[in-house]
């Protein structure tokens, strides 16, 4: 191998770029010889590329509107893009080498202050390693459809753009400032979004409504009931009825919302509508950071090196590869002063390349704890298998090992708000690895680290009174000021009075009760 | 092969739209951070850009969050050294554990700075701010123009050609008018070279060679009689005279600069000039401004000697008067002009001088003036003796009597910097809408 290199390196026509600028040409050829390894070699399967060159200003630009090239205008877009540009001017923090869009084709943009060697990295990091993870990934697989988003995202911006000119930008703000607030809860975690039934059938119910509102006589309630209160079983029926008809508990507030509030116009529905789809459209996205970032850098990673085994690359521009991937891929310890958190980049890279070690050359260990995959030597399979049928959650908790337990020397501490002090609770030994492995993986699953809020029951020809329910676990409760801020959205697109119960998940003890009621605005 | 697309020329500023949104939303936390600021600042800093911090009050974004001083959580950190499980950590005072997985997903951006440029920063300083009562609008003769685009004209200067009009124009017209184009020519004209370098030319061959030549010779006639450029096509920019409302006002800023008036004093009145001078500048970009100082005598001075040089001497109040009633007489005839006035003095004046001001004011200049300010720079331990009575300097009790009198006359006393925007607010505070006089 070693041979081969240097002879083709003698001929020299065989590198792909040198120097530092960049072209098109290049960037093309460059392109080419990616394409080549990454799908002959590493077998990847990716949507048609397209590659686009931006400057840092719209790399600002396109950070402000979560990464979408397309997006409709709202203040807090210009609050973030005035934050990042402030820390950017003040060079307190870079800008990203690159963003991708999952979407088919695969956008790709590209800053041009990048030098020919990033280009490369950037190139196979994001048109290869994301795009294989964006079209390959079950959760996206199930959950987004890459070919239809940008059309969307254009046609949310032209409507947004309509309600404004025809209803005023306040009352359009209004409306997207509290549909925002609840994006959180305005995706579906279990189950699809149910079928659009046909447009006859929504007619036909909304004239049933019509026709019970119209027909609705206040006498009738006067009626001595048979089993008013002495029959708890029919009311309890009753409530299950209700709860059946609106498809209660729902974990969806802004579906939920949209489909039952009573005071919204369709246009606010249209709008919640497609907050709640770019919500989930990123859904996805948030569960697979670590396995995201982990296949890319692991793409880029294999791709040039192999590049440059093939002499490709000189060796000036892979030790400015090198560099970049080092910094990147640096995990500070928890006492260090730039600790951010666990790098996804830095733990997700380790854990592929661990699951390649595993294959190839594992330990005892190894074959105790991964016996499925240890020495079997095919560790593309084995990768491409875990890329395409985890999430970050599912993935620590699979293949986490022993041996990268300690080498980034993990120890979970656990802290109970009471206590003053918090306590030790495994590290990395025999004891401990089953341990750290369950509770960081629990720390990637959204669903558990998320307020679990949910629709309990309204009586729509009652008092309308929106009950919701708050799981807390582990004794975790809302923060008060933007709970009750957060409330008053809740109530702005209900239009009536909503409650919020804190109920403990494992006793069913309620712990606090919060109303709009009682909030003064 | 890749799609390459070059963003790098589109349209820039696609998030302005959105800043400026988020301004707007933001504008009552920055006229208050702002002034925060410039109150403890130089005054004429409000001419320039600005950091302000934004707390994040009026502009957070609320969601459903976890609070961090509740319930059991557990954290899982890399760079185990010396802790064995079992060891307990003492908390400190922020919760030592928040610094872990919290980080990550936190939100810093709560509190933080950003950047205003310099007519934002006046925007809002000077925001409900206007000068009262301007009612003689335009009289005069001299109506100032403004050239204003207003659409395409066919004639015209050259130097107003519209290049792109032109030859859209153009191109349409050839378009229609089925003017051959140079490929094609070129293509019969490569064909017969072809033909005639052939050697064997047989009739059939030299028939066909003619008609070429012929058709050559009909594209080419038809050619020079389609031009490229017509000059139908041509386009020019119109451009229109707009008159410009004309309301004529003068401000007339007097201080007095005499012996009697500290470095500190002399501070404060420079600092309300200063903020007058801005916010005539920025909301009148049509006005007139004279500057008068005085001593024991009074001089009109361009606005640098006003602000930056330093003479000093006795103090005469009224030469101040009489000289803007000089300038008044002589270039701005009070039915034209909207006149008004903006004193700044210690109050110090010569003995029987202030009478005389008084009676100056009485006669002649409050009927010319639009409104008339006095504002009285005094020492700090005086605000708490003379605080809002009448007793004061004798130019103060002078001023009283006609402050009765005129509504159109205002008076306060600063006595310290932090004084000089909110007095500043008041006197030139939009006023709801008072009865024109005649």
């Amino acid at each position: 191998m070693r041979g081969d290199r240097n002879a083709k390196k003698g001929c020299g026509s065989n590198l792909l770029f040198q120097g530092s600028d960049w072209n098109f040409e290049t960037l093309s050829r460059a392109y080419d010889a990616i394409e080549t390894v990454a799908l002959d070699n590493l077998g990847l399967d990716v949507y048609p590329n397209q590659l686009e060159i931006i400057s840092s200003e719209q790399m600002l630009d396109a950070y402000s509107s979560v990464g979408m090239p397309l997006m409709y205008q709202h203040w807090s877009f210009g609050k973030r893009f005035v934050f990042e540009d402030n820390l950017y001017r003040k060079g307190r923090r870079g800008l990203a080498y690159e963003l991708v869009i999952n979407s088919n084709p695969c956008i790709t943009y590209l800053m041009e202050e990048n030098t020919m060697a990033m280009q490369a990295l950037v190139t196979a990091h994001a048109a290869f390693g994301h795009n294989h993870f964006f079209k390959n990934n079950y959760l996206f697989r199930q959950w987004t459809d890459a070919s239809a988003i940008l059309s969307y995202m254009e046609f949310a911006k032209k409507y947004i753009i309509k309600c404004e000119e025809r209803y005023g930008t306040t009352a359009v703000e209004a409306i997207l400032d509290s549909a925002h607030a609840l994006m959180d809860q305005g995706v579906f975690r279990y189950r699809r979004p149910p079928r659009l039934s046909s447009e006859k059938e929504r007619e036909r119910m909304r004239e049933r409504l019509e026709y019970e509102e119209q027909t609705f006589s206040d006498l009738w309630r006067t009626l001595p009931t048979a089993s008013e209160s002495s029959d708890p079983d029919a009311v309890e029926r009753d409530v299950m009825e209700r709860k059946k008809a609106l498809n209660l508990p729902d974990e969806n507030l802004l579906y939920f919302l949209e489909k039952t509030s009573l005071i919204l116009e369709p246009w606010q529905r249209e709008i919640l509508r497609i907050v709640r789809v770019i919500a989930q459209y990123f859904y996805p996205q948030r569960q697979t950071k670590v396995m995201n970032e982990g296949c890319a850098t692991f793409v880029h990673y294999t791709i040039m090196n192999t590049l440059f085994d093939q002499g490709r690359i000189t060796e000036g521009a892979m030790l400015e590869i090198l560099q970049s991937h080092t910094n990147v891929v640096f995990q500070p310890s928890f006492d260090d002063p730039r600790f951010p958190g666990i790098n996804p980049y830095a733990l997700g890279f380790a854990m592929m390349q661990d699951i390649e070690r595993i294959c190839v050359d594992p330990t005892p260990e190894d074959r105790d704890w991964f016996p499925e995959i240890a020495g079997s030597g095919n560790w593309r399979e084995t990768l491409l298998d875990a890329w395409a049928n985890h999430r970050d959650e599912s993935f620590i908790l699979q293949y986490l090992s022993p041996s990268l337990i300690r080498k980034f020397r993990l120890f979970l501490l656990s802290d109970e708000a009471d206590e003053k002090y918090c306590e030790v609770a495994s590290i990395h030994n025999e004891r401990g690895y089953e341990a750290i492995r369950a509770a960081l993986a629990r720390s990637y699953d959204i669903g558990a680290n998320q307020p679990d809020i949910q629709v309990m029951d309204v009586d729509l020809l009652g008092d309308r009174h929106l009950r919701l329910q708050h799981n807390i676990k582990n004794g975790v409760l809302l923060e008060e000021t933007s709970r009750d801020a957060t409330l008053r959205h809740v109530r702005h697109l209900w239009g009536y009075e909503v409650s919020l119960a804190g109920v403990e998940a494992e006793t069913g003890e309620t712990l606090y009760e919060c109303s709009t009621a009682d909030i003064e605005e | 092969m890749p799609n390459f697309i070059d963003r790098r020329l589109n349209p820039k500023d696609k998030s302005l739209g959105n800043r400026q949104r988020f301004l707007k939303r933001a504008r009552e936390e920055l006229k208050r951070a702002i002034k925060e600021q410039v109150k403890s600042g130089k005054i004429a800093d409000v001419d320039a850009e600005h950091n302000v911090s934004m707390p994040a009050r009026g502009v957070s974004e609320p969601t459903f969050q976890p609070a961090g001083d509740s319930g059991e959580r557990q954290y899982v950190l890399p760079g185990n050294r010396e802790f064995a499980a079992g060891d307990r950590l003492p908390k400190r005072s922020s919760g030592a554990g928040a610094t872990g997985a919290g980080a990550g997903t936190g939100r810093s951006e709560d509190e933080f700075q950003f950047v205003l440029s310099r007519e934002e920063v006046l925007d809002l300083f000077f925001e409900d701010l206007e000068l009262p009562d301007m009612v003689k609008l335009n009289m005069k003769e001299s109506v100032a123009f403004k050239r204003r685009r207003a659409g395409f004209a066919a004639t015209g200067s050259p130097t107003n050609i519209n290049v792109g009009r032109t030859m859209r124009n153009s191109f349409g017209r050839r378009i229609a008018l089925h003017r051959p184009g140079r490929k094609e020519m070129e293509a019969i004209a490569e064909e017969i070279a072809r033909l005639e370098a052939e050697p064997k030319a047989g009739a059939k061959h030299l028939q066909y060679l003619e008609e070429l030549r012929q058709k050559l010779e009909k594209l080419e006639r038809r050619r020079r009689r389609i031009p490229y450029v017509d000059p139908v096509d041509i386009r020019f920019n119109r451009f229109e005279q707009q008159p410009l409302p004309n309301a004529s006002a003068v401000m007339f800023c007097l201080m007095d600069v005499s012996a009697s008036m500290g470095e500190r004093e002399k501070d404060l009145a420079k600092r309300f000039f200063v903020l007058l001078h801005l916010f005539l500048k920025r909301r009148y970009d049509r006005i007139d401004i004279v500057f008068i100082r005085h001593t024991d005598e009074a001089g009109e001075v361009d606005e640098n000697t006003f602000f930056y040089s330093k003479q000093s001497g006795g103090t005469i109040v009224s030469t101040a008067l009489e000289e803007m009633l000089r300038v008044i007489r002589e270039r701005y005839p009070a039915r034209e002009w909207n006149i008004y006035a903006a004193q700044a003095s210690d109050g110090e004046n010569i003995s029987g001088d202030s009478e005389r001001c008084a009676s100056l004011l009485h006669d002649d200049l409050m009927r010319l003036c639009q409104y008339y300010a006095y504002v009285e720079i005094i020492d700090e331990r005086e605000t708490e003796i003379f605080g809002t009575t009448d007793n004061g300097t004798s130019l103060w009790r002078a001023y009283r009597t006609v402050d009765g009198e005129w509504p159109n006359f205002q008076m306060t006393r600063i006595a310290k910097p932090a004084d000089i925007y909110p007095v500043f607010r008041k006197l030139f505070g939009k006023q709801p809408a008072v009865q024109v006089r005649k």
